[in-house]
């Protein structure tokens, strides 16, 4: 399936940033006891984290997946108590 | 690895352990194996390791601070002193306020928002064990420089951190302070306080006694915050690469802490507990261990019943981990059920983890075997105390002698350009940027807070009975000399208590400080305490307790000796309180006290980079007549504001900046000394003119020099010749902290 996402010739770059397991999610929590509150008992556990969609113009380079991954280790996500994945979707 | 028991150390006495890699010293690992005739088990090295740390131990301040205890004043207020979670001080009507103030500034260097934020929750929990509502919080802030890179990474956050826990849990911020300087980059200091009331008969003990009383967690799981955290990070200083072994950081819940705090406190009306301690710096190892100590001395705990949040943590890592929102109680069997219950209700985890025995052991089994089994005071309140070298550093008798050369400007163009440069430097410039983050009116009873002199609350509906608070602390008059430093800082509190009506009553502390190891800054620390410590004597008031911060330093550079110094004092009837500002022309302007020529360690040498000369000295006989005065003139008093840092132009300034109402300022003599030198003991009084007679009856009285400074009214600030426009003037307050912060 192909088919455009804006009206140059963008690609998407996703970046997904988690909590480390290790550190206290309250978010999660509140969801995680939020879920048999309201009839879904299917959950042991909830982490929450979040997603940044990134629009690129033209091809992904090496060089500008470096820029994206330093911007996401500066911004989008603190290293100290997160960790992140960056990827390319097509 | 295998478990390591109690058996298993007596049959294997040689195995190698990671004392060091702990932070245990070879000569503490050797007495912890005379202690207990073997070597320790893992988990109980781990305690010791935790316990013995400088930041729970106390072990190199210890023999210092004794002089707290040693020159206490008498005092019929003080119904709590130092030891417990935090000290109470009798208010009168049956009310009992306490307040502690303590220190989080590694955990905020690392990470600004949950360091700080979790540092609002520790103090919180600390005001809560003693069995009162916590009613109030401020924050003390030294950062590096304004303008560093860094300090827009930390400043946001922390201020961010103390905003987000302090609002969500329904917590006014009355005060603090904000202080820039060179020597905190890379060692911000976020001190934490907290005040809390109840009636005199809630008050409740950190102690375990009565064999067969259950000890129960309840609150938050436990996960892997922190561990290590108060050993490695708050004993040890920060390299070039940041912390060696950067722990997991601890991430703070607001709402659990609220659900908490309503939990505790309706536990604590029908009286279900013996003793209550909760879980902050050490964890469990410090909960048991001091809950034990302080009760018969004996407890037995299944560490295998302590609810987790991560089920593969070890023994070892539950005993250390700092997971935040978790308190200990002491319950007797009878009564459990209720306890339960009322956990139930609020939906906190509760779980009985063990029972006080008989005997002075403190055991802990895992899955039935014992993994620790130790006499609890030698955990707790028996560790190493060290007689730290001290020595006066060479700087001292150095910038002493150093001859301070500093513009004085003398005409008026140059007069109004220095005052404009005072007013928006940042140590100067408005703070409202970062307390307009802080919720400072929720629940209704916040009288007066930043910027006025103190924060202040009533605790009465009734009666307006209040409190008000204020902390201080001078780095650079301590830097110079630590011992007025800490004698003038504790005045400074007092005066800013005193200029709103309420009577000072008690003292808490937070002693931030570089390395113990240098003898140079034990020798600032030992010099501090004995200052603070014959200042308290002098003026009459008790030490309730405080905190000792160790390690503030960046390889060879340690922080200014900071000793921050909070008073508390009471106030009869809040609606009568005296606020620093004017809020009509036509009245008149005076100045209480003598100015003098001093500029060492003031902000107008700070502004010419210059940090040497001698101190002020402080004349505490003088600040009580002072404060005397204020009191008990209070009624004839529109308006009384502190003179400090940045000397009477910059308490003007922010007098008619408050309510925008000007002023006209005749100074006689060299004006420049008289608007920015920084005498101690001085403070700006404003009174109707049928007053003034009864002001000059009063200095009289109370032996303190009077000088009419002028009038209040217009839209000027006028100085002599000087015109500055208030709007011109508001301008350059309030726009420093924008222009760095965005």
């Amino acid at each position: 399936m192909t088919e455009l996402t804006g009206p140059t010739n963008t690609t998407k770059v996703v970046v997904d940033v988690m909590l480390k397991p290790e550190i206290l999610d309250p978010q999660g929590q509140a969801v995680s006891a939020a879920l048999p509150r309201l009839g879904f008992n299917f959950a042991s556990s909830v982490r929450q984290g979040k997603r940044f969609e990134i629009e690129v113009e033209g091809e992904v380079t090496v060089e500008k997946l470096a820029e994206i991954t330093k911007a996401a280790e500066t911004l989008l996500a603190n290293p100290v108590i997160e960790t992140f994945v960056v990827k390319v979707e097509n | 690895m295998s478990l390591d028991t109690v058996q298993s150390a007596q049959t294997t006495p040689d195995r190698i352990q990671p004392f060091a890699e702990l932070g245990l010293k070879p000569e503490e690992y050797a007495r912890i194996r005379e202690i207990l005739g073997r070597r320790p088990t893992s988990s109980e090295l781990a305690m010791y390791s935790v316990m013995w740390s400088e930041h729970c131990s106390y072990k190199s301040s210890k023999v210092h601070l004794r002089q707290f205890g040693e020159k206490a004043p008498h005092s019929d207020a003080l119904l709590v002193g130092i030891g417990e979670n935090a000290g109470v001080v009798d208010v009168g009507q049956g009310y009992a306020v306490t307040f502690k103030i303590e220190s989080h500034n590694h955990p905020s260097f690392v990470e600004p928002y949950q360091g700080a934020a979790t540092g609002v929750g520790g103090i919180v929990r600390d005001i809560l064990t003693m069995g009162a509502r916590p009613i109030a919080v401020m924050d003390p802030l030294r950062f590096g420089p304004a303008d560093a890179p860094d300090t827009r990474r930390v400043l946001p956050g922390v201020v961010a951190g103390i905003g987000g826990y302090g609002n969500c849990l329904g917590l006014p911020n009355i005060g603090g302070e904000i202080v820039f300087d060179e020597t905190y980059a890379g060692n911000p200091l976020v001190n934490a306080l907290c005040i809390g009331v109840m009636r005199h008969e809630q008050i409740k003990l950190a102690k375990a006694s009565g064999a067969g009383n259950l000890v129960v967690l309840f609150g938050a799981r436990t996960g892997g915050d922190g561990i290590g955290g108060v050993s490695v990070l708050a004993s040890e200083t920060f390299g070039a690469d940041g912390p060696a072994k950067r722990p997991s950081v601890q991430v703070g819940d607001p709402f659990a802490e609220k659900v908490l705090i309503e939990c505790s406190l309706e536990i604590f009306a029908e009286d279900l507990v013996v003793g209550i301690q909760d879980l902050g710096g050490a964890g469990l190892s410090c909960a048991t261990s001091e809950l034990a100590s302080a009760g018969t001395g004996g407890m037995l705990v299944a560490l295998d019943d302590v609810p987790l949040r991560d089920p593969s943590l070890s023994p070892e890592e539950i005993l250390m981990s700092e997971s935040q929102e978790r308190m200990c109680a002491i319950v007797e069997p009878s009564k459990i059920a209720r306890f339960l219950e009322i956990c139930q209700k609020w939906d906190v985890t509760a779980t009985v983890i063990g029972e006080v025995t008989d005997g002075n052991r403190l055991v802990i089994t895992w899955h039935g075997e014992v993994i620790v089994e130790v006499p609890p005071r030698t955990v707790a309140h028996e560790g190493p105390v060290y007689n730290r070298p001290l020595a006066k550093p060479a700087y001292v008798d150095r910038v002493a002698r150093e001859i301070l050369e500093l513009p004085l400007p003398s005409d008026s163009e140059a007069l109004k350009e220095a005052i404009y440069k005072l007013i928006s430097s940042p140590n100067m410039a408005d703070k409202s940027w970062v307390t307009s983050q802080y919720d400072k009116y929720v629940q209704g009873n916040t009288i007066q807070s930043q910027p006025e002199d103190s924060g202040m609350i009533r605790i009465d509906e009734q009666t307006h009975l209040g409190v008000a608070v204020s902390t201080d602390a001078n780095a650079s008059w301590s830097y110079l000399n630590p011992y007025e430093g800490a004698k003038l800082a504790l005045a400074e509190a007092a005066r800013n208590i005193a200029t709103a009506g309420a009577r000072p009553l008690a003292v808490t502390n937070c002693l931030n400080f570089g390395s113990p190891e240098d003898p140079g800054v034990m020798w600032q620390f030992a010099e501090t305490v004995r200052g603070l410590a014959d200042g308290c004597l002098e003026m009459g008031l008790p030490v309730t307790g405080g905190n000792v911060s160790f390690y503030n330093q960046t390889g060879e550079v340690a922080i200014l000796p900071t000793p921050i110094i909070g008073v508390l004092g009471v106030i009869q009837d809040v609606r009568a309180r005296t606020p620093m500002s004017h809020s009509a022309g036509d009245l008149e302007i005076y100045l209480l006290g003598k100015t003098e020529q001093d500029f060492a360690g003031s902000e107008w040498a700070y502004l010419h980079h210059q940090r040497g000369g001698v101190a002020p000295t402080s004349d505490l006989k003088k600040e009580m007549r002072l404060i005397e005065l204020l009191l008990e003139g209070q009624e004839i008093f529109e308006a009384a504001h502190d003179v400090s840092q940045g000397g009477v132009a910059v308490t003007m300034c922010e007098m008619v900046l408050r309510n925008k109402i000007g002023a006209t300022i005749n100074l006689v003599d060299d004006a420049a000394v008289a608007l920015f030198s920084e005498t101690p003991g001085r403070v700006i009084v404003v009174v109707d003119p049928r007053n003034s007679e009864r002001l000059v009856e009063l200095a009289k009285k109370f032996e303190i020099e009077l000088t009419e400074l002028g009038r209040t009214g217009g839209a000027l600030l006028r100085i002599n010749e000087i015109e500055i426009p208030l709007a011109e003037l508001d301008l350059a307050y309030t726009s420093t902290f924008p222009r760095l912060f965005g």
